[in-house]
């Protein structure tokens, strides 16, 4: 998997386990669901999308638009909206992770970012657009503060997520 | 064309042809639910699932808010009881009168033969979280129809009115906050009784009466009150100050901006109230009968 990064120390990752990812989805919807608000609430990245594009571009093959969908499905009645919006932005958002993840796959980590905060921002402009369709006005800029609170936490998501799939050290091999 | 070789392995759809199905799909539930206001039922199961999440959410918030809750320090509970028995004293007068006033007015009532006002019973909730969402006004309370909430109850807190129940799940009910840009609020001027319809912007702290005329007697410092009319409000919760007023002859109405009174925005517990009013329906309208209804509702 990461043998075509050019920089990166070789490193063959152990496969992932189905259950890791369920658990790291639930954790990032509990994150969402946190009561936040003001200044934080602006900042806050939307954690389930960050994770969701993560396990796009690393996994393409474990997860798919029914997960990307229910999520979005379960976000839109957690946020009292209109039921779609979400469900429609994660699945545009699963796609673009997964038509671009032999691309975004070979860059290091901070590149990636810089791949990583566009999709965010379209994640956050497909529901703002929904919204003004159905008669909202403009929430302002901050609105799309949260994604790059995204892209900046993305590298640290990187290790963290990897760690489990980390092959234990060799005992014989030091 | 180009001519492919049949995959090695099975993988089904493409992705592309995935994305437009999951699309459609999204956007039938986008219409259904916008347009048709159809599903409920897919809402209630989707809140059912996200409710243990919710409450373990909302877990290490209440526990911090507890914790500073124990942490109160002496001076402030003085000061704080304090505050609280001069309020009471000063409440304790209009109490008094308004025990006098309830008696005789059950009694002209009677005299006259009108339908009796039942008392508003109300049951205390606790803001379980804001909806995230920046584009609604909307907080959400844990008392639901187990705690027989209903649609269109509306909520009140020491201040005044804060919004009306418009969902209600098993466990919780999503509260619309008179600050919605949707929600409209029937409302009456103390000072002089002129009725008028007081609408939500979409920002905190602000509302605006609609369709007011230019001439229409409203002033800075006004105290608008719910009027009853429409029997989703009992008539005479407070609801809003008149603060600013435009008279532009350039338009058509007056711009007529209001504080909220309640703490829309930033307290802890509300009521909800049963407003326990049977209004008889709306009569067709074709016959018209406006004299009858106002003497009905003006007393």
């Amino acid at each position: 998997m990461n043998y075509a990064r050019p920089a990166a120390p070789q490193e063959i990752l152990l496969p992932v386990r189905p259950g890791f990812i369920a658990a790291t989805l639930l954790a990032a919807l509990l994150l969402n669901l946190l009561p936040w608000s003001g200044w934080w609430l602006a900042l806050r990245p939307d954690f389930v999308a960050l994770i969701l594009l993560f396990w796009c571009i690393d996994q393409p093959r474990m997860i798919g638009f029914a997960t990307a969908w229910l999520l979005g499905l379960l976000m839109d009645v957690a946020d009292a909206s209109l039921l779609g919006q979400h469900a429609l932005a994660y699945s545009i958002l699963a796609y673009a992770g997964i038509a671009l993840h032999r691309r975004v796959q070979r860059f290091s980590v901070t590149p990636q970012v810089l791949h990583v905060i566009p999709l965010l921002l379209l994640n956050d402009a497909i529901v703002l657009f929904i919204r003004i369709v159905a008669g909202s006005d403009f929430p302002g800029y901050q609105y799309f503060a949260g994604s790059l609170t995204g892209g900046i936490l993305w590298p640290a998501l990187v290790i963290l997520l990897r760690l489990p799939q980390r092959p234990k050290p060799d005992p014989d091999h030091v | 064309m180009e001519h492919q070789p049949p995959p090695f392995f099975k993988t089904g759809p493409t992705p592309l042809a995935r994305l437009l199905i999951f699309s459609a799909l999204s956007i039938a539930l986008l219409v259904a639910d916008g347009r048709f206001n159809l599903l409920p039922l897919l809402r209630q199961a989707a809140s059912v699932l996200l409710y243990p999440l919710q409450r373990i959410a909302a877990a290490p918030v209440n526990l911090a808010r507890r914790a500073a809750e124990f942490f109160v320090t002496h001076a402030s509970l003085r000061d704080e009881n304090a505050r609280l028995l001069l309020e009471r004293g000063e409440r304790a007068a209009a109490l008094q009168q308004l025990q006098a006033l309830q008696s005789e007015n059950s009694h002209l009532r009677e005299l006259l033969g009108a339908q009796k006002r039942i008392e508003a019973r109300s049951q205390l909730a606790e803001v379980a979280y804001t909806a995230r969402d920046p584009f609604s006004r909307r907080i959400v309370v844990d008392r639901g129809s187990q705690h027989e909430v209903r649609n269109g109850q509306p909520v009140i807190d020491h201040g005044g009115v804060v919004g009306q129940v418009t969902r209600v799940y098993p466990w919780i009910s999503e509260v619309t906050l008179i600050t919605d840009k949707d929600h409209l609020v029937p409302v009456l001027n103390v000072r002089n009784g002129l009725r008028a319809v007081l609408a939500g912007t979409g920002n905190d702290g602000a509302l605006e009466l609609r369709f007011v005329p230019l001439n229409a007697d409203f002033q800075n410092g006004d105290r608008l009150v719910t009027s009853g009319i429409d029997g989703v409000y009992p008539p005479g919760l407070p609801v809003a100050d008149v603060t600013q007023v435009d008279r532009n002859a350039a338009f058509l109405f007056a711009r007529i901006t209001c504080r909220p009174l309640g703490g829309v925005r930033n307290n802890a517990h509300v009521l909800i109230v049963s407003a326990g009013r049977q209004l008889p329906e709306r009569p067709p309208a074709e016959e018209k009968s406006p004299k009858a209804k106002k003497s009905r509702r003006g007393a």
